[in-house]
């Protein structure tokens, strides 16, 4: 007879010494880990719980200026370095990690319209009121080593990417600039009195696109004598981002309240509607994932919607926090910054409840498990709704439900009108078509 | 390719490797189960306890040992890491010990009859059903607690995961509190007469009663009936156990038989055995042998589930009557408590050879009891969640599957056509349009049936009423029949 009985030896499960880390012997048998499901269910719930409770995405600002904040740019190289120029015509140079102001001068004579750095970032491009270009050192802000003087007005810079000279203007006209000669080496005209946003395509480097305040987006290529399409839209956009990832999307911040998404291939409709604000967007900047974009709106809050869905997944907003000009997504996809009308940039988190610093291991494969949960039960409504829930302020909260309100009566109107008129003499128009007038080649 | 069906390619595949690396995993596990290999000829039946002992390593003949005490009959019970252990004597006599090293942690008499004993989350608390109420103590043997809104217990099921202690009474009330917050989740009469059959499903944390009239019935606390009922006996069922994964079920009954059941299935026994007389207690353990108590004699059957097996694994007489049956998780023990005390037996290849520290820790220090406990509590599983099958990782197509169907089948019900007349001379006044009068009746009525289609009650949009006969149904009440 041959018997074996379990014995365990205690060495192999206790620590040697008190220095150790306890033993962890594990067994992934399934018996041995009932009603895995209903655990896992319960963590979620705790884990979306407790991404509520750590969301506090603000993490400070930056004041100095004097004037409301016009306008900022983002260095491509130094994450800690941001432009931002404002209403009296002051350009200021910030250090991010240190929350101060490195360097200051008043560039223009009023307002400062636009701010870009050239690809390297050895150089700030600003445009004002003046109607001058000023380049500018990065590293620190006396004189400028150029001054071009344009004949017509200037509302905005945009420099071609992978190209230290080329840099693009708008205002009357869509002027492009080489660095070495002081005269536009083009110009680019599609009657329009006026252009007030302009941005270069970061991947098809040569296409540029602007928004015009006769309601219309104008894309032209560098390469060609011609603006190349214009889509008409009902009501004007007021700036407009590339996708960084996918060369041929660009979303634009409109004054009826939405984003759209357009892509350059179809231009008869946009390929999403971003709902949420309610008042005009204002401003608008990519993540460098290409998978969100922040807005800033009229309405004093920020959102960050993803770039495929169509409602924001985060709104923030404080209470002294006015009318927004001009929001950034950092280049290392961790926070977001905004300016706004009184004089301050603030500093956010893109996502409310990371937390910064360095992760312990541990700590790491915790927030990964947790996050592999929110996203399996994300469904669950228990789970959506605490993930969903935000506490907005009062005006945003009323002011949507009044917008609701008066769309539900729209609607309600338009179904009066169709069924009292003659059959399909009332078409049904997409959420997509309703606000786009017409493209021109 | 669509974001959606990129992620679930992304989520299969990281699925896939999940299952292999946990299979490979398995290789590295450190121990391997006990075995008996017999000798050609020997039957393993015929192996007695001493002969056990007498051929295997010091520190486990040691686990066989008996307490020779006279407070008796006794209950027991093993802490759910398998290292403490609980008796409770009849008599009143309650003692927590760590079994392996001997060391008593506490010993008291409640001066009372002491009908149940159960460890509770871990070996700092345990509960008793003594005559009147169930008492909380703690491991120094302090009460913590006395539930009073819980009378006359003849049984005690604790549910790990759920945090709650559920209880069968003599006056057939069934109960769950949860220990957590020491609150009653519910409490209702079963109104199946005295509840002396009580055992936990592990897997889905339902409580199984057996019952006189040969029914086994199964209770959630979210429906005062039973959750599923099946007729495993003729007469009396004496035991019942469930394994640790919780598919077979075995039961026996006054007809000296042993019957093992697929839960899942509800249907016919998968196995009938007959014994020789009616066993008193039975448990499966954790590698699936089952126990079974026939007056004084234990037998251990091997695999007596899936295969219909001719002889038992062990035996061994305790010469006492046996009362209470447990087998220890994670070693190859089997406690009984009898008359005469309490009798600690090796069964080789009855335990789980590899724990999983985070689950359940035989070699638990103080400091991960501490953080274990807090986990546990974390991931407290709410009451409401217990059901006969956890659905909550799966999409629930067919409910709605039924929803649209009933929704749909609304949607083309048209109303009855009503003839309508409407007499046209009504003196010389006629004020109205017949036919707009017609119009607005039939609108009216219209209106009437949709509302009525609406205020239906659920059940019937969702399924007609079954007609099955049913083994069951000679349990109904009259009245119920007829409906």
């Amino acid at each position: 007879m041959k018997v074996k009985v379990l014995s365990r030896n205690p060495d192999d499960y206790l620590r040697e010494t008190k220095r150790d880390i306890q033993k962890v012997p594990r067994n992934y048998d399934p018996n041995l880990h009932p009603f895995q499901s209903s655990r896992e269910y319960v963590r979620a719930l705790n884990a979306v719980k407790l991404e509520r409770v750590f969301a506090k995405p603000f993490i400070g600002n930056l004041d100095g200026h004097r004037d409301g904040i016009f306008c900022m740019a983002k260095h491509p190289k130094s994450l800690s370095t941001l432009a931002s120029g404002s209403y009296d015509g002051e350009v200021r140079l910030w250090n991010l990690t240190k929350k101060k102001c490195i360097s200051s001068i008043n560039g223009h004579d009023r307002f400062v319209r636009g701010l870009s750095f050239n690809p390297d970032g050895t150089r700030l491009f600003s445009v004002g009121d003046d109607s001058t270009i000023k380049v500018w050192n990065t590293e620190e802000l006396d004189t400028p080593s150029h001054t071009f003087i344009s004949q017509s007005v200037l509302y905005g810079i945009s420099c071609q990417w992978l190209n230290d000279k080329v840099f693009a203007t708008c205002g009357d006209v869509v002027q492009l600039w080489d660095i070495t000669r002081s005269q536009p080496t083009s110009t680019l005209k599609w009657g329009v009195d006026s252009l007030h946003h302009i941005a270069f395509n970061q991947i098809d480097t040569n296409v540029l696109a602007s928004c015009a305040s006769d309601r219309s987006i104008i894309l032209y290529d560098t390469r060609e004598v011609k603006p190349m399409r214009k889509i008409i839209m009902k009501l004007k956009t007021n700036q407009l981002a590339w996708n960084p990832m996918e060369a041929y999307v660009f979303t634009a911040a409109n004054e009826d309240y939405n984003c759209y998404s357009y892509d350059t291939r179809n231009l008869e409709s946009p390929i999403n509607v971003h709902k949420d604000h309610v008042a005009a967007v204002t401003c608008i900047d990519y993540a460098p994932t290409g998978l969100e974009f922040v807005t800033g709106s009229y309405d004093k809050t920020i959102r960050i919607f993803e770039s495929h869905q169509g409602h924001s997944r985060e709104i923030y907003h404080t209470k002294r926090m006015q009318h927004l000009t001009s929001v950034i997504w950092s280049l290392d996809n961790k926070f977001v910054l905004s300016a706004s009308d009184e004089m301050n940039i603030r500093i956010w988190k893109a996502n409310a409840s990371e937390k910064l610093g360095t992760l312990r291991p541990r700590e790491r494969t915790a927030l990964e498990y947790n996050a592999t949960l929110k996203e399996k039960f994300a469904a669950h409504p228990q789970v959506k709704r605490i993930a969903r829930h935000r506490q907005v302020p009062k005006h945003i909260y009323h002011e949507r439900n009044q917008q609701l309100e008066s769309k539900k009566k729209l609607k309600r109107k338009e179904e009066n009108v169709r069924k009292h008129s003659k059959k399909n003499s009332i078409p049904y128009v997409s959420e997509k078509k309703k606000n786009v007038v017409s493209e021109v080649v | 390719m669509g974001k959606v069906h990129q992620r679930r390619i992304v989520n299969e595949s990281k699925n896939k490797l999940a299952a292999k690396i946990s299979e490979a995993a398995n290789v590295l596990l450190p121990e391997n189960s006990g075995y008996i290999i017999a000798e050609p000829g020997e039957k393993t039946t015929k192996i007695s306890q001493t002969q056990l002992s007498n051929s295997v390593d010091v520190t486990s003949a040691k686990k066989h040992f008996d307490l020779k005490l006279d407070f008796g009959p006794y209950d027991i019970d093993y802490s759910l890491n398998g290292r403490q252990l609980l008796i409770g004597g009849r008599k009143g006599h309650v003692a927590a010990m760590d079994w392996i090293t001997k060391h008593l942690m506490c010993e008291i008499n409640v001066m009372e009859e002491v009908y149940d004993v159960k460890w509770l989350h871990n070996e700092n608390l345990f509960s008793v059903a003594q005559k009147k109420w169930v008492y909380m103590y703690d491991n120094q043997g302090v009460e913590v607690h006395c539930l009073k809104n819980l009378n006359n217990v003849l049984h005690q099921e604790f549910l790990p995961y759920h945090f709650l202690l559920s209880t069968a009474s003599e006056e057939g009330f069934l109960s769950w509190l949860d220990v957590s917050m020491g609150k009653l989740v519910t409490q209702f009469n079963a109104k199946m007469g005295r509840l002396s059959l009580m055992t936990q499903n592990s897997n889905n944390a339902l409580i199984c009663l057996g019952h006189t009239k040969g029914v086994v019935s199964m209770w959630s606390p979210n429906l005062r009936e039973p959750v599923a009922k099946i007729l495993c006996h003729g007469n009396m069922i004496t035991s019942l156990a469930i394994n640790s994964n919780g598919m077979y079920m075995a039961t026996s009954g006054m007809d000296r038989s042993i019957k093992v059941w697929d839960i899942r299935r509800l249907k016919g026994p998968l196995q009938d055995y007959k014994v020789r007389t009616s066993p008193r207690s039975m448990v499966f353990s954790q590698t699936g042998c089952l126990a079974v108590a026939i007056n004084n004699v234990v037998d251990v059957y091997e695999e007596c589930c899936t295969k219909t097996i001719q002889h038992a694994y062990l035996r061994h007489n305790i010469a006492r009557t046996i009362n209470n049956l447990a087998f220890c998780p994670f070693e190859d023990v089997l406690g009984a408590g009898h008359d005469g005390g309490f009798s600690s037996l090796l069964i080789p290849g009855s335990g789980e050879p590899n724990f999983d520290a985070l689950e359940r820790n035989p070699f638990q220090t103080k400091k991960q009891r501490k953080e274990a406990e807090v986990k546990m509590l974390l991931e407290k599983i709410p009451a409401e969640m217990i059901t006969l099958e956890s659905t909550v990782d799966e999409v629930d197509i067919n409910t709605f599957q039924t929803k649209l169907t009933a929704r749909n089948s609304l949607q083309t019900v048209k109303p009855l056509k009503i003839n309508i007349k409407v007499r046209n001379k009504i003196k010389k006044k006629t004020l109205a349009n017949p036919s707009k009068i017609k119009e607005k009746i039939l609108e009216e009525k219209t209106k009437e049936f949709v509302r009525a289609l609406n205020a239906r009650p659920k059940d019937e949009i969702d399924e007609g009423k079954s007609t099955r006969f049913g083994v069951l149904d000679r349990f109904k009440n009259k009245r119920n029949k007829k409906e």
